[in-house]
């Protein structure tokens, strides 16, 4: 078997006069699970449309373990999921929409026990019968993640699959996929989620107006964000203020604390990760509590706004659009 | 894994068709909408054929409504006449008009195209999922509408539009034939539904079409076009049964309509198979285009108009409205002679035959200054005839109602013995008159009559 599930050359698609991907190359090694992430408009959903076999590229290359994709439509049954929400028909229950797609491809005529099975992964299975037009998103992202499973894909797209859930519904989602990587399929998702993705992949891709602006390991992306702004809570601010400016290599007040917490005691600084090391030194010497310490935006986070140039007032990523 | 395996697990293989269908099929019949629709066909025009078959107000306007409670397949024959007009292109914009437009309403274009990996194979199975459905629609009305009749009023014989009395056989054999008439016309609309599913998406006007295009084609048909137009239209083929219902049948019409019909059935679905496999599939929010549908859908469509139009002009050789005095008089004249040997059977007395009477009809439109050519309801006619060893001729005057479409209703004027009182009294009771008002029907595309006395 192939050890790369997906590879990817110079991937160029435009839509009219948008360029949607411009020169992506990707490697998604099997068994992996690899998230794409990228502010609205990157490309995000082309990428996997592509994978998907929904489109194909105006320039470039790709290969799905090992074969190269030609033209459109041309994935077989080994290449499974999603994109722009999990494509459900809600007159029909969950199992019935399980059912009729297993029927239709011939997977196993959608046994009604490999059905409850599948149902049973996703947390599902007390709700089989009701129909889908009741269900919430979340349930209906499992519903989704459900159907991509049936006749068991090598590989797995999905769009923000964790889209609309609760935590326990994220945490059952995250179950089955890593199972899934155990497994040995590969899974390519996007989330706009940075903790999602650093929850569950091995590698992530980031894309910046349809270029990849990083693509590596989850924790190599988190020191591309350079020094961050550090929110300090103590029990004496105006002992901790002076304290700090005391510390060598650290600087305060450049930063700003997040929006939600605009409360006076709180003090930001910012500088490498040693020099914070002796700030704290310095606090317990002097006989100040520390109550909280932690980055105002956490690390991957501010690689995305470092990498992708983003307003950094937006301490979130949005979802992509329609393309 | 060797290379060959790979190459295996790989190779492209769409969902076989059968699946496809079965697919589709599940989705349409899930909708409660469909269900209720369904429903609907089933009983509908058995309640409708029960109810009013009882009444002493009859839908005299409709074909074969003023029977409705003398023969249980009036009721049918009745109900017949509504649905090209308007239930069934409501119907094919209810299955077809809706069956590519509800993946862009749910958005699950790009899961459906995942699971099959072949828009031909999607585009395919939706056309015949739909038209499967429309058929189930079409049979239902049918088998409701025949059932309705013959349950509460039972099947006895009914005059045909040339006024020969059909038994039970003829009449069931006809019935059936003049349903699946309907079929090819349904057809086309059910194709007019797909085409404006695929080119219009979301939009209302892609859902109406096949009732916005029966209404155009309706208001056509009521003005005075030319036969060779107004037989060349799909909605004709909806009317064109009746030419079953003489004897013998007159079937140029009907073949014409037929095949009309299943050209229109035939470039429309090609023309949305054409629109569908064009279509950019990765634009979610494709809500259609109306310029495509134009120029891509309307366009060709109504260039079929005008060549089915050229072709029958040239094939039949028929001109103007297809109703001349001629026509009218020979129709007038055999319905009468078939009427009025019921009317003598009915009042015991002795036998007549069509032969011996001799009828002749003559009518004129509207007097002198005006030709007697076309349709309107200021046709007078004097109906002629002589019994078997009386050496007076009888005579008996109508008023008649000629539609554009060559139907007519023959309003008896008198005198009273004859046909000027609504009913007669036999020995055993007062019965109907079948002289006092019947439909006829002029066949357009006849033209051996033309300028004839």
């Amino acid at each position: 078997m192939p050890s790369t599930a997906v590879r990817a050359r110079g991937l160029a698609k435009t839509f009219d006069d948008v360029i949607a991907l411009d020169g992506v190359d990707l490697d998604v090694a099997a068994g992996q699970i690899h998230g794409l992430v990228g502010p609205n408009g990157a490309g995000k959903t082309t990428l996997l449309g592509l994978l998907l076999g929904l489109a194909v590229t105006d320039a470039g290359t790709l290969e799905i373990f090992g074969t190269p994709v030609g033209r459109a439509f041309s994935l077989s049954g080994s290449v499974a999921g999603f994109v722009d929400g999990p494509g459900l028909y809600p007159m029909l229950t969950a199992r019935q929409n399980l059912a009729a797609l297993a029927s239709l491809r011939g997977e196993a005529d959608g046994r009604s026990a490999d059905l409850d099975e599948l149902l049973d992964r996703v947390g599902l299975r007390e709700v089989a019968g009701d129909p889908v037009r009741g269900f919430s998103l979340g349930m209906r992202q499992r519903l989704g993640l459900a159907a991509a499973l049936l006749g068991e894909p090598r590989l797995l797209v999905l769009d923000e699959p964790a889209n609309g859930l609760d935590p326990a519904g994220k945490r059952q989602v995250h179950r089955v996929l890593t199972d899934l990587a155990d497994a040995g399929a590969t899974v390519v998702l996007s989330s706009h989620r940075m903790d999602d993705l650093a929850a569950l992949c091995d590698e992530v891709t980031l894309l910046s107006a349809g270029r990849v602006v990083f693509s590596g390991p989850v924790r190599k992306l988190a020191t591309e964000s350079g020094e961050l702004d550090y929110r300090l809570v103590t029990s004496d601010p105006e002992g901790a203020r002076r304290v700090a400016e005391g510390t060598p290599a650290l600087s305060q007040g450049a930063g700003r604390t997040s929006p939600s917490r605009t409360d006076d005691h709180a003090l930001v600084v910012r500088g490498p990760e040693a020099s914070l090391d002796d700030l704290v030194v310095r606090l317990v010497a002097a006989g100040i509590a520390i109550r909280e310490l932690g980055p105002v935006v956490p690390p991957l986070e501010a690689a995305f706004l470092a990498l992708t140039g983003a307003d950094l007032d937006a301490s979130t990523v949005d979802e992509e659009p329609a393309r | 894994m060797t290379a060959s395996t790979l190459e295996a697990t790989v190779r492209v293989q769409p969902v076989a068709l059968r699946r496809g269908y079965r697919f589709e099929l599940v989705k349409l019949v899930s909708q409660w909408r469909l269900r209720l629709v369904f429903l609907a066909c089933l009983l509908g025009p058995a309640v409708y054929t029960a109810v009013i078959s009882r009444q002493t107000s009859l839908p005299a306007d409709a074909l074969y409504g003023r029977w409705m409670n003398q023969s249980g397949w009036a009721g049918s024959l009745a109900v017949l006449v509504f649905m090209g007009t308007l239930v069934l292109p409501l119907l094919t914009c209810v299955v077809s008009g809706d069956v590519f437009a509800v993946e862009d309403r749910l958005g699950t274009w790009r899961h459906l195209l995942v699971a099959v990996r072949s828009p031909r194979r999607i585009f395919l199975s939706k056309a015949l999922a739909a038209l499967t459905v429309t058929v189930a629609l079409l049979a239902a009305l049918a088998v409701s509408s025949i059932a309705g009749g013959l349950i509460s009023i039972g099947s006895h014989p009914l005059p045909g539009l040339d006024g020969h009395i059909m038994g039970t056989g003829e009449l069931t054999r006809t019935v059936l034939l003049a349903w699946l008439t309907i079929v090819p016309p349904t057809l086309a609309f059910s194709a007019v539904g797909l085409l404006g599913s695929v080119a219009l998406g979301r939009s209302p006007l892609g859902l109406l079409m096949p009732v916005v295009l029966a209404l155009v084609l309706a208001g056509v048909q009521l003005m005075p076009v030319p036969v060779a137009l107004r037989v060349a239209l799909p909605m004709n083929a909806f009317i064109s049964y009746r030419g079953l219902l003489t004897t013998p049948g007159q079937l140029g019409s009907l073949w014409i309509g037929l095949l009309v019909s299943l050209a229109w059935a035939a470039l429309a679905t090609f023309l949305a198979y054409r629109l569908f496999m064009r279509r950019d599939f990765t634009d979610v929010a494709y809500d259609g285009s109306g310029r495509r549908f134009v120029v891509a859908g309307l366009v060709p469509l109504v260039g079929l108009i005008a060549v089915t139009t050229v072709a029958v002009a040239a094939a039949t050789g028929a001109t103007g409205s297809g109703i001349e005095r001629p026509k009218l008089e020979a129709a007038l004249a055999t319905s009468f002679s078939h009427l009025y040997v019921l009317q003598t059977e009915g009042l015991h007395r002795p036998a007549v035959t069509e032969d011996q009477l001799q009828a002749a009809a003559k009518c004129d439109k509207a007097g002198d200054r005006v030709q007697d050519t076309g349709p309107g309801a200021d046709w007078r006619c004097v109906v002629t005839w002589t019994l078997p060893g009386a050496t007076a001729t009888g005579t008996a005057i109508y008023q008649l109602d000629v539609a554009a479409d060559g139907r007519y209703v023959a309003d008896g004027d008198g005198p009273k013995e004859v046909n000027g009182f609504f009913q007669i009294h036999t020995p055993t009771g007062d019965a109907p008159n079948p002289l006092w008002q019947f439909d006829g029907f002029v066949d357009l595309l006849n033209t051996t009559m033309k300028g004839t006395q």
